[in-house]
């Protein structure tokens, strides 16, 4: 997509909004619609289109193969490392309480703040590495192809 | 039966009607069509009406969004739609778009075995398989005997 | 006001749907797809499912586009003429649907505030979600603490659909380096 000027540029200027916006979506989703797994979405967006209007390589290496694989695994894991943390507080699996047992609903706000992240950074990942494994066997495509 | 359907009754069941014409559309494309890509499709937008059913069950008339103003005053006068049906299919979203390109990476693999994404195709070639084998374990156990 | 708006969404998307089944490109099909996840979406947004309406437009014309739409890449562009019948598949759809509009019958009329969906767990989501989740939205309230493990088992099955597409398709390159390999040596 070499000589697409404006496509490039405007890409340029349009993903790092969209990265701001997917933390703001999953930051403020406690008081907006919007949450882990829209965040996770549009985080994945911002790549993919920066792979697909410049180069796979090019987006690679802001974000190795190896990282997206890792991040499919460290969201569930902190998912449920977030139960578990209320284990060794006498009480139930994914009871927030455990994590400020004097104000429940704070517990509330930090167990669900992390539980979103979590969820965010596996989806992000599991999007991003499903286009990175089918941008992967395509072979180049000339603008007439299509 | 017919005094069933007076107009009220009508428009309070309409949605659900046009939600079973949506799912057999889709379900149509799954049976009825060949190419793979397009089975997909067709399972998309079937899964897509089961989604508005949900939602349609959930909204109540005169309600509004399921969040609360910022500083949680509650109006205890507001009607709030049914959140429960939301959070099932928000989920079901993002699992769906998963399951979809787990089906597209399995088609691109029958592509790449077959050359075909064809049903049809793919059929004919199977049964050339199987009966090129059975013929050669025939010649083998014939072989044998002689 | 709200159900004709509603009506009218709902036919739009049993008109794209029924495009989808007659285009035979499907670069179209491709798009149609992502025509018909915006429709419904602004559709989501009427009955009041936000977050899903947010969700919808994200996953369904960003993603699931690209991802259609590399997938064809891959494969091939046209649809072949299927050479069976049409008539079977019309009858099964016909069938099934005359027996789930049967089934619509005893429903509740849309947006009945007294119906059984309305009286029992949602209700009380709503009343208690302030006191004791204290976040203005209720659906992450559900979602991330009444329903936490529902939403784990989510997570879970979204990293298996991840990791079975990596199965399936990466290490390619890494068969061809070791191909190559092997016939460099012998």
């Amino acid at each position: 997509m070499r000589h697409h000027l404006i496509l490039r540029v405007i890409t340029k200027l349009l993903v790092g909004a969209m990265m701001l916006f997917a933390f703001y979506v999953q930051f403020h989703g406690d008081y907006s619609p919007g949450g882990g797994f829209q965040a996770g979405v549009i985080m994945a967006v911002a790549f993919i289109i920066y792979g697909i209007v410049f180069d796979l390589d090019h987006v690679q290496r802001v974000l190795p193969p190896w990282i997206a694989h890792k991040m499919l695994a460290i969201g569930v894991l902190l998912y449920s490392g977030t139960g578990i943390v209320s284990f060794f507080q006498g009480l139930n699996f994914l009871d927030y309480t455990a994590f400020s047992p004097h104000h429940p609903v704070h517990g509330q706000h930090y167990g669900i703040f992390a539980v979103e992240l979590g969820v965010g950074i596996t989806v992000t990942g599991v999007m991003v590495s499903i286009y990175y494994a089918f941008a992967g066997r395509t072979s180049e495509i000339r603008d007439e192809d299509w | 039966m017919i005094d069933l359907f007076t107009l009220n009754f009508i428009l309070g069941h309409i949605n659900y009607w046009l939600f079973i014409v949506l799912m057999m559309t889709g379900l149509y494309i799954v049976i009825s069509k060949g190419n793979l890509v397009k089975k997909i499709v067709g399972l998309n937008i079937f899964q897509s009406s089961v989604f508005m059913f949900y939602i349609s069950m959930g909204k109540v008339s005169g309600g509004t969004a399921p969040i609360f103003p910022l500083d949680m005053k509650i109006d205890s006068t507001t009607t709030y739609s049914n959140p429960l049906p939301h959070v099932l299919i928000l989920t079901a979203i993002v699992v769906g778009i998963s399951t979809t390109s787990l089906a597209l990476a399995l088609t691109v693999r029958i592509r790449e075995a077959y050359g075909t994404i064809e049903e049809d195709d793919l059929v004919s070639i199977e049964l050339e398989l199987s009966t090129e084998e059975l013929s050669a374990e025939h010649a083998l156990t014939n072989g044998r005997k002689a | 006001m709200e159900t004709f708006i509603n009506i009218i969404l709902f036919t739009l998307l049993v008109v794209t749907a029924i495009a989808v089944t007659r285009t035979h490109g499907l670069f179209g099909v491709a798009m149609l797809s992502g025509v018909f996840s915006l429709l419904s979406a602004l559709l989501l947004v009427t009955l009041d499912a936000v977050d899903v309406a947010f969700t919808e437009a994200a996953v369904g014309a960003g993603i699931s586009t690209v991802l259609m739409l590399s997938a064809l890449s891959l494969t091939s562009r046209h649809e072949k003429e299927s050479s069976r019948s049409n008539v079977v598949p019309l009858l099964v759809v016909m069938c099934t649907g005359i027996l789930l509009f049967y089934g619509t019958l005893d429903m509740p009329n849309f947006g009945e505030e007294g119906s059984p969906a309305q009286n029992h767990v949602s209700k009380a989501y709503i009343e208690r979600s302030p006191s004791e989740i204290g976040v203005p939205n209720i659906v992450t309230a559900i979602l991330a603490s009444y329903r936490g493990y529902d939403t784990m088992g989510e997570t879970a099955v979204v990293f298996t659909a991840g990791v079975g597409v990596l199965l399936l398709l990466s290490g390619l390159q890494r068969r061809r380096r070791k191909e190559y390999k092997k016939s460099g040596k012998l």
